[in-house]
């Protein structure tokens, strides 16, 4: 099989949290919030990959540090076989920013507000040093803003982002991440603040650039519906680690893990002949704190299939269980 | 047939801004009956919080209701005083669940304060009887009824929506409106807040209007759908005529975008361009920009509601 793009080994992040005087006089122990908790997979070029899971699981932290706004406690990352961790130097990073590109959930907070759009996509080539003369960055940007069907150019390159629909100023994003001519796109609920009827259109063109532009994808989501629908592969996070990974139809068709079977029950689907039943949830209660990591397999305090003596005392492993399936539960194909 | 417990004819609420002039609803009409779940959706922007906040005869400012009417079983509201909604209307006959609620609330006061407050205030409740019934329904919502000594930050975000769908209910309305009451939530909290409405919906025979964007979510708890499309409702009917039978080019298109957890879909559809600006809109048919089916007459003249199927209306020169 070919090389990785992107390759990730047991990559860990823990936050510390700030401890009043009394405590530290105390000397009570440092605290930590368990973002990323020894995660490891690999994407291939051209895939899509996606990354699911309830708030808070650690998907964005996985993404910033992909793209090195944050740095890990621990762990590896290898993009096209470089070892990520040793990106240091200023130059080092600057060409390291524009191979791998990321894209925020929230268009509008990503974007000076008194730039125009014109400013907004030229900044990333002033960066880089991309485009020498002026005519050559105008170039570029009108291509960009062509190939995310924001057309013609000329009528948006003067307007201010707010002066944008969401979807506009979500493909502009996108153009932004795109006229570095990146390997690797981080996307990050890049739809989620949008309406259906825009968010497919997205979608579609994201979708589209990985075709043309053989761009590799990180698809960051809490939605199973379009993970499905854009992704090739799917890991499902919970708590900080990965407790399912595969295709993304088989973990969705098929799945062997419980939490990713209690979070597949609970997607509401367009079916109105069965609006007077009471769905049935297999999971209790609400995510824990990711400070307060449960002991054992870190799911065991919601699981409905748990066993005392066992879940609650072993952490589990993510295991190849079938051919390119892998999950973390003692139980798969037991409960 | 049950007669109606709201009806809603000709409604026109528009805001007058200083620069010009939103027409956030405009020319809607249409009925709940008791103990129905009426599904509202539309995208951003079209108007389904303004249609919430003009039924509890609370436009926001600068919000004005320019015409229409609103009857709850059987009485106008629109026009009356101030006072009388405040005192008659309000909470007791009609209650809304506000879009974000759950996230306002006053970090400072328990619970049980910020619930009964509004008792006391307008029904003249003294305390134990307001804190009685503030328990009462917490326990209905499946909450501990000792949260009332809770502060907010103390909650859980599912167990802050359970508070909120509490205290909607506490004066026992006959109309609750829901505005987004899951969208911030996450898909597990979701799906149990969406069982609770359900619940709530047998066990006491609410009649409900619930908004939503999202679709999916609509066809969870609705007996009947109206599709909203800048200010004005362009499809009503059952839930599953509207779902299997769109008969509106927008509803059609709207429900072709979603994408499905079971099935493989090869493209998904979108809808070209962009909702309108309800201070400019399109002449004619506000959807024609956008419409791949646009013919002379949509650009000039408005179509009205027309029944395509029992109980089944869409607003579209094609039908
Ligand atoms: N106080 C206000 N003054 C002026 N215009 C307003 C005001 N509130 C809302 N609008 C405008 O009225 C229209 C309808 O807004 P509304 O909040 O009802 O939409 P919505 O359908 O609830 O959208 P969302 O799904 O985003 O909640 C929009 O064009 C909005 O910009
Ligand atoms: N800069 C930070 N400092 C402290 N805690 C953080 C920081 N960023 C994220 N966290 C915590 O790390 C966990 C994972 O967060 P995040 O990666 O944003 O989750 P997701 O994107 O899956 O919602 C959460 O508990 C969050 O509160
Ligand atoms: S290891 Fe035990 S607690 Fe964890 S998911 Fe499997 S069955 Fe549930
Ligand atoms: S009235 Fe005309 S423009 Fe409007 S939805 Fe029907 S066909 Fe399309
Ligand atoms: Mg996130
Ligand atoms: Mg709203």
């Amino acid at each position: 099989m070919a090389e990785p793009i992107l390759k990730v080994e047991n990559l860990k992040k823990y936050f510390p949290i700030k401890r009043g005087f009394i405590d530290t006089l105390k000397g009570a122990p440092q605290r930590k919030v368990h973002a990323v908790d020894g995660i490891s997979f690999e994407i291939f070029k051209q895939q899509v990959f996606a990354l699911v899971g309830e708030s808070g699981c650690g998907k964005s932290t996985t993404g910033k540090l992909i793209v090195k706004l944050l740095e890990p406690t621990d762990g590896k990352i290898y993009l096209e076989g470089q070892d990520v961790t040793e990106v240091r130097t200023k130059e080092e990073l600057l060409a390291y920013r524009r191979k791998v590109q990321m894209i925020f959930q929230d268009p509008f907070s990503s974007m000076n507000p008194r730039f125009r759009i014109y400013d907004v996509l030229e900044e990333p080539l002033l960066i880089h040093g991309i485009g020498e003369t002026k005519a050559e960055r105008e170039e570029l940007i009108y291509k960009a803003l062509e190939m995310v069907k924001i057309v013609p150019p000329e009528d948006y390159v003067g307007r201010n982002p707010h002066m944008l629909s969401g979807g506009q100023r979500q493909r502009v994003a996108i153009a932004r991440a795109l006229i570095l001519n990146p390997t690797f796109i981080v996307a990050d609920e890049p739809v989620s603040m949008l309406d259906v009827s825009i968010r497919a259109e997205v979608l579609e063109l994201m979708k589209e650039l990985k075709e043309k532009m053989g761009v590799t994808y990180l698809y960051i989501t809490h939605d199973m519906s379009t993970a499905r629908y854009f992704a090739d592969w799917m890991a499902v996070m919970y708590l900080g680690r990965i407790v399912e990974m595969g295709p993304a139809k088989v973990v969705i068709d098929n799945p062997l893990h419980p939490y990713t079977r209690a979070l597949l029950a609970a997607v509401p689907e367009p079916k109105p002949e069965r609006r007077n039943i009471i769905k049935e949830l297999p999971i209790k209660g609400e995510v824990p704190s990711a400070v307060d990591i449960p002991p054992g397999c870190r799911f065991h305090p919601r699981c409905i299939y748990a066993q005392k003596g066992l879940c609650d005392v072993k952490q589990p492993q993510l295991i190849e269980y079938e051919h390119n399936h892998w999950a973390e539960c003692h139980l798969v194909g037991k409960y | 047939m049950a007669k109606p417990v709201l009806e809603v004819r000709n409604l026109k609420m528009y805001y007058f801004t200083t620069r010009n002039v939103v027409r956030a609803v405009d020319d809607v009409s249409f009925e709940l009956k008791k103990g129905e779940v009426l599904g509202l959706a539309g995208e951003s922007g079209c108007g389904k919080s303004s249609l919430g906040f003009t039924l509890m005869g609370m436009p926001t400012p600068p919000g004005k209701i320019v015409s229409g009417s609103i009857k709850i079983e059987g009485r106008e509201i629109v026009g009356l005083p101030e006072n009388v909604l405040r005192k008659e209307i309000r909470w007791q006959r009609i209650s809304m669940i506000f879009q974000g609620a759950m996230n306002a609330l006053n970090p400072v006061y328990t619970v049980g304060y910020q619930m009964i407050e509004p008792l006391i205030y307008h029904k003249g409740m003294n305390k134990d009887e307001a804190i009685d019934r503030a328990q009462k329904y917490l326990e209905l919502v499946g909450l501990d009824p000792e949260i009332v000594y809770r502060y907010p930050h103390e909650l859980s975000g599912g167990m802050k929506q359970r508070v909120i769908i509490a205290t909607a209910l506490l004066m026992e309305p006959s109309v609750v409106i829901a505005d987004e009451p899951t969208t911030a939530l996450d898909v597990v909290v979701q799906a149990q807040i969406i069982n609770l409405m359900k619940r709530l919906k047998k066990e006491l025979g609410l009649s409900m209007i619930f908004i939503t964007h999202d679709l999916s979510i609509l066809a969870e708890i609705s007996d009947r759908i109206a599709i909203m499309y800048a200010g004005k409702i362009v499809e009503i009917g059952d839930s599953e005529k509207v779902y299997y039978e769109p008969a509106h080019p927008y509803t059609q298109k709207l429900l072709a975008a979603i994408p499905r957890l079971h099935e493989d879909v090869e493209r998904l559809e979108f809808i070209p361009g962009q909702p309108p600006n309800l201070a400019d809109p399109p002449k004619g048919c506000r959807f024609h920009p956008r419409c791949p089916y646009v013919m002379q007459v949509c650009k000039e003249q408005v179509p009205e509601l027309r029944e395509v199927d029992k109980d089944h209306y869409a607003a579209c020169w094609l039908l």
